[in-house]
């Protein structure tokens, strides 16, 4: 039976919650693990009653901190646009989300929920597209500021993620070579099962290389050091400079969903999206041979649980990568992306076809 | 006679009016019309070699006359030698032939010269003000100048300043005007003020741009934003009062701005002090050194988006400031050290402190060296930008680490070796290509050096005697004023604190360890101020008004090697308890002079790491 409108706004408010929660979330996670890497506390001040759980409620109070600033628009600047652009910025980082899928089937009497908000079979293809009009966020908003040091943020946004949207869709050609869709549920279907009986069949074993490629273009589109040119805090002061109150929370916002977005991603594509080893439809096998049956709830929510999981762990490795490395200037983000990853990603391609030719 | 001096004697015998050699200082005074003759000699013959002109300052005589003299330092790498030439120069129009063509640091002096005292440079460039601001009325460092003048820019009627911001219709319009052709096309370039309050110009300076496109095409870099009228000061208060301005000169290494003022009015006086006290002084100076240069390297990778090395630098240098706080009870203003001596003798087992903190700052050097000397990012960052030559750092009178960057191994501490340097050990680390890289890698060799001159110098320190404190109920004074702090007061006044040898001063029995005996410049030991009338007497004439220390008639000039290089206080005395004048030789000043040249052609990116390199620090810079 299909499903009905209840079931697709629940699995909206679904998504949602996971990918603004886990922004917000990331905040903390920022703060916090930086602090650890740096040998310092890290925040712990904000608390409710007197709880602190070691700093949690700080992104509460940045959001409660945001809404209620003041969101002051310069004299100068293109009103419509300046309070359009980061609107725009939020809302193409949010919408990805639709066609990730989160789990397998789950089973109510007779309805059968697809654990994706949007079965699309051309998921990819959308999410390219979005990830595309992300850029106008940032040039909007950079031009509509009438801010030189804003401008110069936008022209770098703008070289930076459209050169690097190239060699994002030329990065996963691999994958979508091997799985012959670009369904990504489907995709993630493809990636259960195990090679030589033990090892899980995922994608990053049949794409390391584009994998590699994958996650450095990907970090380049969150525009996040080391490549976080157009924010360039110490040097242009970044595209928002004007911003202040949500406006600014909004492009803060972005960044930290587009990382979440970016794990997502690469989860689906290389780590086999919501598989959990040995785990099929009915419960677990394991190579030796046990079998431990589960019911169609409980696998529904180890998928889950497996796709949570294998995003936060791609939110810690970018965590990790943003607080070691210092920031490249933006010629070299061009040159690295132009010359060095989009050759590669095209050998990669050749490679691929290479392989798939000899093992037929 | 010198060598110079005989040389300059033979050629230009007309124009050479005196010549002296003053407290180990040669110098001529020449006639003012051939000053730039005379200095173009001393640069370019092929013996003498003066290639850095250390010093460009000025001296107001007030109702003398000639009323202005100007005073070039020289110095040569060759000979090592040095030597002054000073012009006289006669109101009304004091001016002088600039020599602005013959060194590019000339320039900023000149502007200086001309900002403070109003004597103009016939044939220079661009004479604007340089640390004033344009609205500016008078010259504040002439004699006539009175102290208490003050000229605020805004007022409770208003603002007296036409041009502070010029409306949106104004600057658009002069935009427009700015258009050229370039290959038939018009190109417009944009124009940006990186600062004065910019979160890379770190102290305050501002840096109008020309860029096109990113490219940097022009610069003009603006100082004096945190201009505090130091020789101004100097020049109203007794020998010891200076102290506390000199923290605020370079405030990352305030006790080197100490030493150096200290050995100036010593080099005065004649005096020298007591072994420990000279090996006192080697300890924290490299203390602050250390500091210093962790400031500057952990900054400038933190504007290059390294975080993580910043703050890792940040607890080493926590690790310095606690020993600096133990031994003169303050971290940054520490007045630490005094004419004569220091304040205090160092805390009982202070050196197994120092051997333990150098441990941290041993383990936090290797770490940052693993997280950026190699990291390709880094590198690629720093290599090659920011690169000057060595011919024009030695034009811009660049010392320190910014010009062993570039190759030339001069370092004050081996050339001219004063508080018994000259018997350390120690490796002045050098580069080749003078860019950012270079000056990274010197001063992070210059930290490990430092520690190895700490440990050497407490072997050499001669045993003196160390106070301890004595034992019984009492709780340490600071834990007494932290109770206090906090309002927990009840039964405090009953309990008897133990206070700090360092914050005591200086008793009977230490006396003789860090002070000279000379009771022209030391404070008698408490015990004697107390009890003896001779004691008492000793101490009212040098507090009092009037009285205090009182070089003889004379100047000297005297150099230490600053974090930043060559720090120099030229000291003009009239044998009164006030400094007729003193100059403070800022070693920063240099390169910030030498900024434009090096950012030219630069992306706009590379100015934050080039002006992290170069660490300029505002206090000692505008002074």
């Amino acid at each position: 039976m299909a499903e009905g409108i209840g079931i697709i706004l629940l699995k909206f408010g679904f998504i949602l919650l996971f990918a603004l929660g886990l922004g917000g979330l990331l905040t903390w996670v920022e703060r916090k693990q930086s602090a650890i890497m740096q040998d310092r506390i890290g925040a712990n001040r904000a608390s409710i009653f007197g709880l602190r759980l070691i700093g949690l409620f700080h992104p509460l109070a940045d959001a409660i901190k945001m809404f209620t600033k003041e969101s002051f628009t310069p004299a100068s600047a293109e009103k419509f646009l300046f309070t359009l652009a980061p609107a725009i910025s939020v809302f193409f980082a949010l919408i990805g989300f639709a066609v990730i899928p989160f789990g397998d089937k789950l089973i109510f009497g007779d309805t059968v929920v697809n654990l994706q908000v949007a079965p699309l079979n051309v998921g990819l293809l959308y999410l390219f597209a979005v990830a595309g009009l992300a850029v106008y966020g940032v040039v909007l908003g950079a031009w509509a500021s009438r801010n030189n040091y804003a401008m110069l943020g936008g022209m770098r946004a703008a070289a930076q993620m459209i050169s690097y949207e190239v060699a994002l869709g030329v990065t996963i050609f691999g994958s979508i070579m091997i799985y012959q869709t670009v369904d990504l549920q489907q995709i993630v279907h493809l990636q259960g099962g195990t090679f030589w009986g033990w090892l899980p069949a995922w994608g990053i074993f049949m794409q390391p290389l584009g994998f590699i490629l994958f996650l450095t273009v990907g970090i380049a589109e969150t525009k996040r050091v080391p490549f976080d040119a157009p924010e360039g805090e110490s040097e242009i002061i970044g595209y928002f400079i004007e911003y202040s109150g949500m406006g600014f929370g909004m492009y803060f916002l972005t960044d930290f969903v587009e990382t979440v977005m970016i794990s997502a991603i690469t989860v689906t594509l290389f780590f086999g999206g919501w598989q959990v080893p040995y785990l099929l439809a009915d419960g677990f096998h394991f190579p030796w041979g046990e079998v431990w049956l589960l019911n169609n709830w409980t696998v529904a929510l180890f998928q889950i649980a497996s796709f949570s999981l294998k995003v936060m762990f791609f939110l810690w490795l970018q965590m990790a990568i943003r607080w070691t490395l210092p920031r490249f200037r933006y010629d070299q983000i061009l040159r690295l992306g132009w010359k060095y990853i989009l050759p590669i990603s095209l050998l990669n391609i050749v490679l691929t076809g290479i392989v798939i030719m000899v093992l037929k | 006679m010198p060598n110079a001096l005989k040389l300059l004697q033979n050629k230009f015998s007309d124009c050479i009016r005196e010549t002296n050699c003053h407290l180990g200082d040669t110098s001529a005074v020449v006639n003012k019309k051939a000053v730039h003759d005379i200095l173009e000699f001393l640069r370019d013959d092929a013996d003498l070699n003066f290639d850095l002109l250390v010093d460009l300052t000025c001296v107001d005589y007030g109702e003398g006359e000639p009323r202005f003299e100007i005073v070039y330092l020289l110095h040569s790498f060759k000979t090592k030698a040095r030597i002054f030439i000073k012009a006289q120069v006669s109101e009304p129009d004091p001016q002088v032939q600039t020599v602005s063509d013959l060194w590019h640091i000339a320039d900023w002096y000149e502007r200086e010269v001309w900002d403070l005292f109003g004597v103009s440079f016939k044939g220079h460039p661009d004479l604007r003000r340089l640390l004033m601001y344009e609205e500016f009325q008078g010259h504040p460092l002439r004699k006539d100048y009175s102290i208490d003048k003050r000229q605020p820019l805004v007022t409770a009627e208003g603002t007296n300043n036409s041009q502070i911001t010029p409306t949106l219709e104004q600057s658009q319009q002069a935009m427009e005007e700015y258009v050229s052709e370039e290959n038939g096309l018009s190109v417009r370039h944009m124009f940006l003020n990186m600062g004065p309050s910019h979160p890379a110009m770190h102290g305050v300076v501002k840096i109008v741009l020309e860029l096109d496109g990113e490219k940097v095409v022009g610069s003009d870099v603006g100082i004096g934003y945190l201009h505090r009228a130091f020789e101004k000061h100097a020049e109203n208060i007794s020998y010891t009062g200076v102290f506390p301005y000199t923290d605020r000169l370079n405030y990352v290494s305030p006790i080197i701005n100490n030493v150096g003022y200290a050995l100036a009015v010593e080099k005065l006086l004649g005096i020298e002090v007591t072994e420990r006290c000279k090996y006192i002084r080697v300890i924290m100076s490299e203390i602050s050194r250390i500091a210093d240069h962790l400031t500057c390297i952990g900054a400038m990778a933190m504007e290059l988006g390294a975080m993580t090395p910043f703050l890792y630098f940040m607890q080493a240098r926590e690790a310095m400031y606690q020993l600096i706080e133990e031994v003169t009870g303050a971290r940054i203003t520490v007045s630490y050290v005094r004419v004569g001596g220091v304040k205090a003798d160092l805390p009982a087992g202070f050196e197994s402190r120092v051997h333990d903190q150098l441990k941290k700052v041993r383990a936090e050097l290797k770490q940052v060296h693993r997280l950026l000397s190699r990291n390709r990012i880094f590198v690629d960052r720093v290599q090659g930008i920011g690169a000057i030559s060595t011919a024009d750092a030695i034009s811009y009178s660049f010392t320190g680490p910014m010009l062993r960057a570039c190759g030339v191994d001069y370092d004050v501490r081996k050339t001219f070796p004063y508080s018994n340097y000259d018997r350390i050990d120690f490796d002045v680390p050098v580069g080749e290509n003078g860019d950012i890289l270079d000056r990274y890698l010197v001063r992070m060799e210059e930290i490990e050096q430092s520690c190895r001159i700490i440990e050497q110098a407490f072997e050499k320190i001669p045993v003196g005697n160390v106070m301890v404190d004595f034992t019984g109920k009492e709780i340490p004074a600071e834990k007494m004023a932290d109770l206090g702090k906090f309002g927990q007061t009840e039964g405090l006044l009953l309990q008897v604190a133990v206070t700090d040898p360092t914050l005591l001063g200086a008793g009977e029995s230490e006396h003789a360890e860090v002070r000279h005996a000379d009771k022209r410049v030391s404070l008698p030991a408490k015990e004697k101020t107390y009890a003896s009338i001779e004691g008492l007497i000793n101490h009212f004439m040098l507090i009092m008004d009037g009285h205090g220390i009182c070089p003889p008639k004379g100047e000297a000039y005297f150099p230490v090697e600053g974090a930043n290089g060559e720090l120099g206080f030229y000291i003009v005395s009239d044998g009164s308890d006030k400094a007729y004048r003193v100059r403070c030789r800022p070693p920063c000043f240099a390169f910030v002079a030498g900024f434009s040249k090096m950012i030219e052609g630069c992306q706009l990116a590379d100015i934050i790491p080039a002006f992290g390199s170069i660490n300029m620090i505002a206090g000692e810079l505008d002074r």
